[in-house]
């Protein structure tokens, strides 16, 4: 995070108008990239499920650099203990679980229309973002199961980054794992380089899911904070 | 003495008092290997074709039954508490925990496992390899296992949460060490995930005992 936000209250001051923007910016491109998805024509060999790849990979896309923050995010916490640090990796992980389970659904239903299976074991990004979303699963239950937030804090930090450092590992394990199997006919291999007529979408779209994440993050921090200041307020009132 | 070696004396008379130690690990794997026949059917051609993958997600599952008591009982009895105010480092301490816990656990498991996956009709040549994955892969699964049994002290919900917390962790060792098998079974190249599998293991080693000793230290401050 830049060193000018760690301030809590200058970080309120700019995410006061900040969120906002970004999420405006989030619809507009959103508004966009759907107007351009509509005029893209159908895939010659996938007809019109090819729409379905411009919500897909850019959820995709998404889970991996919101692990990325939530890894970030966690270092700096546990590093500097600094408490804005941790409500920014807390305010991630339900966003990036979601979009993980986003990107699994919109590519079991892509799966569906092109390749005939709900889910194909033999493919390596299957399997290791399924593990991605074990991990987020894994960090929200840790979360909720430590009562003391002072505990919680390094406890799930930790965690953040032992699956940061697998994370590679996995993916790295499970396309090993796919060329032992070699069970994937049904894929072209790395057809052709993409048309500018879907490239141009499927960048709007991704532009649009970062802006919606940066705007909904900020949210997700405010709230944390005036939780905080919340739980202090009613303890002082408490005497 | 050695801190090395009498917190490795006291891990390993702990792990028998009360409760059997190793034996309840062995009799789980036997319990939930007899289970999978019935689960698949009698058919002898599929059991034998299966028997390394099963063997290998049992020797998984068996790994995690003992990760609860590995720091809980002595966050609870305050044993903790005078370990990481002893003169060795709570890291150093870590990384014994998890070797005893991989002598008492992993180790007679990776003994007995290639007799089972045998016993389900695997050809008797498999056995030195499953052996050596076996071995290999549970050393991982020890460490790795500690990291989720340490994370979760203090949680109120132990067991369960350890195993959601590490079974991702395990992806990659199931994923070598019933690899390295099937590779031999092939007679195709089973060197290379065999020493993944070991590399693998050797880098959790090194490094889970430091997320280990920090997940221990919050606990307890």
């Amino acid at each position: 995070m830049f060193p000018a936000l760690a301030n809590p209250a200058r970080f309120m001051a700019f995410s006061r108008w900040a969120a906002p923007l970004l999420g405006v910016i989030a619809i507009g491109l959103l508004a966009i990239g759907l107007a351009l998805d509509f005029r893209a024509p159908p895939d010659y060999q996938q007809g019109y499920a090819v729409h379905i790849m411009f919500i897909h990979v850019p959820a995709a896309w998404m889970s991996l650099v919101v692990y990325a923050c939530l890894g970030g995010a966690s270092f700096i916490s546990l590093v500097f203990r600094h408490p804005l640090a941790q409500a920014a990796a807390r305010a991630a992980a339900p966003l990036g679980a979601g979009v993980t389970l986003l990107a699994l659904v919109t590519g079991s239903l892509w799966g569906k229309t092109t390749w005939g299976a709900w889910w194909v074991w033999g493919d390596p990004r299957l399997t290791s973002v399924l593990v991605l979303f074990l991990f987020y699963l894994g960090y929200l239950a840790l979360d909720a199961s430590l009562d003391d937030e002072a505990r919680a804090a390094p406890a799930t930090s930790i965690l953040a980054l032992v699956g940061l450092v697998n994370l590679p590992i996995v993916h790295f394990s499970v396309t090993w794992w796919r060329s032992l199997h070699q069970a994937s006919s049904v894929f072209r291999a790395d057809g052709p380089s993409m048309p500018a007529i879907y490239l141009a979408p499927l960048l709007t779209m991704a532009l649009a899911y970062m802006a919606g994440f940066g705007a909904l993050w900020l949210v997700r921090i405010r709230a944390e904070v005036w939780r905080r200041r919340a739980q202090v307020r009613a303890v002082r009132a408490a005497g | 003495m050695n801190p090395f070696i009498a917190i490795l004396r006291r891990e390993l008379a702990v792990s028998w008092a009360g409760g059997g130690g190793p034996l309840v690990a062995i009799g789980f794997f036997i319990a939930l290997t007899s289970l999978a026949p019935l689960a698949l059917g009698g058919d002898p051609v599929r059991l034998a074709e299966a028997a390394p993958g099963i063997a290998w997600l049992v020797l998984a599952l068996a790994s995690l039954i003992s990760l609860e008591r590995m720091f809980e009982r002595d966050f609870e009895d305050g044993a903790l508490d005078l370990i990481a105010l002893g003169p060795a480092p709570l890291e150093l301490a870590a990384f014994v925990k998890a070797i005893a816990q991989w002598a008492t656990t992993q180790a007679p498991l990776a003994l007995v496992a290639p007799l089972l996956m045998v016993a389900l009709g695997a050809p008797w040549r498999l056995a030195p390899v499953a052996l050596a994955a076996a071995l290999a892969g549970g050393f991982g699964f020890a460490f790795l296992g500690g990291v989720g049994a340490a994370l979760s002290l203090g949680s109120r919900r132990g067991g369960v949460l350890i195993a959601l917390l590490v079974l991702p962790l395990f992806t990659p060792p199931v994923i070598f060490g019933a690899g390295a098998i099937e590779a031999f079974a092939a007679h195709l190249d089973w060197r290379t995930p065999l020493l993944l599998l070991a590399a693998y293991a050797l880098a959790a080693a090194a490094l889970c005992p430091f997320a280990m000793a920090a997940a221990a230290r919050n606990a307890l401050s």
